[in-house]
């Protein structure tokens, strides 16, 4: 079966959908938080009258501007892809990627984009109130933008709401609200939204601490830290908690990902949360097992976090390869048995359409039952793997692994930050703290990495699906050459490498000229 | 008539007094003329609309690809 596929092909898709995703996934953070910590800042202008908070929120929304006309359309390469590198994942995903970006693009787009003019045009020309409604409805459309993304993306993590249709191998959907209301779904926006407040707001606070340490434009650093560590302690709360259900959701939906995250081989109850670990190579002969060469665990944990029971079974990488029917887990064999089945029904279905009718009335009617549906269909995927190496289904353990242990321990030490900024910052005692302060400086990045850290979590976990259970990578990447997409991965590179370059210059330059007149 | 006018001269104005925005808005049109016409034209054509004619071309191919059982 896999010798029909060309792997180069795949990789270099995958390398080059991950490059766009990740440089895109740069500006998007900043875009979403400062939109708020801006409209936070605006209100309390509107609220006390005092110019001085007029200052602080236009040279806030000045650094918003550059993040967002430099990041703006970057996505868009995203749905360029679709179309030519991954166009039989476009056709088989049919209307549910579709509705939710159409939304975007009609409802979020254009409404950030004209209240975005008024917030920067519209000082001195509308009213304190209506410039305010427009600051707040920016923030509010950049949100929506990034909400209907994360539905789409959240469908690929846990495919619902849809019915397959075996006479256009297109999915269609069902029910617009399963699909927009999936637990994924939610958590996935609340989890992504929120760790984008927190980014912000980490940007936010290693600026003021840099004019802190500057000793320069000192009232507007100390209030600027002081918003930004209000936000940013509401918003790392909220990532941990919407963590908890996406670490649940992730439990049920996808357990590979899950025993990826943890490097669990061995299924358990009672099983533990790796606090620290150090894996080694892999176990010859066993796929996935790579032992701890060090651990700290913390017992009953990791079964709390995937069902808030610490007696739980968690099911680990062992158990969902080979199979425990005491736990009722199927073996990797039999999902493979069963999507050949759901693909060999497709194949004839197909040839039976024009020639024999009464076996494609028998055929598509298995297609329209629920059982058959989620008794074979539902492994649909699988069917490409019959007879492989098991390994072909374990995602890249240490990658995953790591990426989510450094994101949680970034998460916890960004919560530690913001909880001493408040406290320092509400005593005025920042000043005096400068070690803090270049803590400060020097976490601002780290938000960068945490978020894209968390994003290599959920997408390389889920590897090799780009639809959980129904498309592995390899069936959904278009019959194009390696050698193009490589050209276009090297163009991607320079260019995004320029836009970075330019949006840390012009940031840059921003930020020394600082916020004297409130920015230009 | 009368708002249209304002509405004009509320963008005509805003581009007018524009500082760092006039920067900003070069690179967004040198990258918006990059992604569109440059890398859609060139590099990105949506294949199942150029490759085939009609939906029913486009089903049975992807019926065929993802049914390659060996």
């Amino acid at each position: 079966m896999l010798q029909n596929f060309d792997m180069s092909l795949v990789d270099w898709s995958r390398g080059q959908f991950a490059l766009t995703a990740l440089y895109h996934w740069l500006f998007v953070p900043l875009t979403l938080g400062l939109s708020f910590i801006v409209a936070i800042m605006e209100t309390i202008y509107v609220k006390t009258g005092d110019e001085a908070w007029k200052k602080i929120t236009k040279f806030w929304m000045t650094i918003f501007g550059i993040n967002f006309a430099i990041g703006v359309a970057t996505g868009i390469i995203l749905e360029f892809e679709f179309g030519t590198n991954w166009s039989k994942y476009s056709w088989f995903v049919g209307d549910i990627f579709g509705a939710p970006l159409a939304i975007e693009g009609i409802l979020a787009f254009f409404m950030e984009s004209t209240f975005i003019a008024v917030m920067f045009f519209g000082w001195e020309k509308v009213s304190k109130k209506f410039h305010l409604a427009a600051s707040w409805l920016t923030a509010i459309g950049s949100n929506l933008s990034a909400l209907w993304i994360l539905i789409a993306n959240a469908w690929m993590q846990n495919p619902v709401g849809m019915h397959f249709n075996p006479d256009t191998a297109r999915n269609e959907m069902l029910d617009f609200g399963a699909v927009a209301l999936s637990p994924t779904a939610i958590n996935k926006f609340l989890h992504t939204v929120t760790e984008a407040y927190v980014l912000a707001a980490l940007v936010v606070l290693g600026i003021s601490a840099w004019y802190l340490l500057k000793g320069r434009d000192v009232l507007f650093a100390k209030r600027s830290i002081v918003v930004g560590s209000v936000f940013g302690l509401i918003g790392i709360l909220m990532t941990i908690y919407t963590g908890d259900g996406s670490a649940q959701q992730v439990f049920k939906t996808q357990p590979v990902k899950f025993a990826a995250m943890e490097n669990l081989y061995e299924g358990q109850a009672q099983a533990p949360l790796i606090a620290f670990g150090i894996t080694a190579k892999e176990v010859e002969g066993e796929p996935g097992h790579h032992p701890f060469a060090f651990k700290i665990p913390l017992p009953g944990m990791l079964s709390f976090l995937a069902t808030h029971d610490f007696n739980a079974y968690v099911p680990g990488l062992k158990d969902l390869i080979y199979g425990n029917p005491e736990h009722g887990i199927l073996s990797f064999q039999e999902k493979a048995d069963r999507g050949a089945v759901a693909q060999e029904a497709l194949r004839q279905l197909k040839e039976a359409r024009d020639n024999d009718p009464e076996k494609y009335k028998e055929l598509r009617a298995k297609f329209d039952d629920p059982s058959w549906l989620k008794e074979y269909f539902a492994y649909f995927g699988y069917g490409y793997y019959k007879g492989e190496d098991p390994a072909l289904l374990i995602p890249n353990i240490s990658m995953t692994f790591y990426s989510f242990h450094l994101m949680v321990i970034l998460g916890f030490w960004f919560l530690l930050v913001f909880v001493l900024a408040l406290i320092w910052g509400v005593k005025d005692k920042l000043a005096g703290k400068r070690w803090f302060l270049w803590l400060m400086v020097w976490t601002a990045p780290l938000a960068y990495l945490a978020t894209e850290l968390g994003w290599i979590t959920a997408e390389v976990g889920r590897q090799p699906w780009i639809i959980q259970d129904l498309m592995p990578n390899m069936a959904a990447v278009s019959n194009i050459s390696a050698t193009t997409v490589q050209v276009t991965f090297w163009l991607f590179t320079l260019t995004f490498t320029i836009l970075a370059i330019a949006e840390l210059k012009i940031m840059f330059k921003q930020i020394k000229l600082g916020p004297k007149d409130g920015g230009q | 008539m009368h708002l249209l006018k304002k509405v004009f001269f509320f963008y005509y104005d805003g581009f007018r007094q524009m500082t760092l925005g006039r920067k900003l808005w070069l690179i967004i049109l040198i990258k918006l003329f990059f992604m569109f016409v440059i890398l859609k034209i060139f590099f990105f054509p949506d294949l199942m609309k150029k490759n085939f004619s009609n939906d029913r071309e486009r089903s049975d191919y992807m019926i065929e690809e993802l049914t390659q059982i060996k």
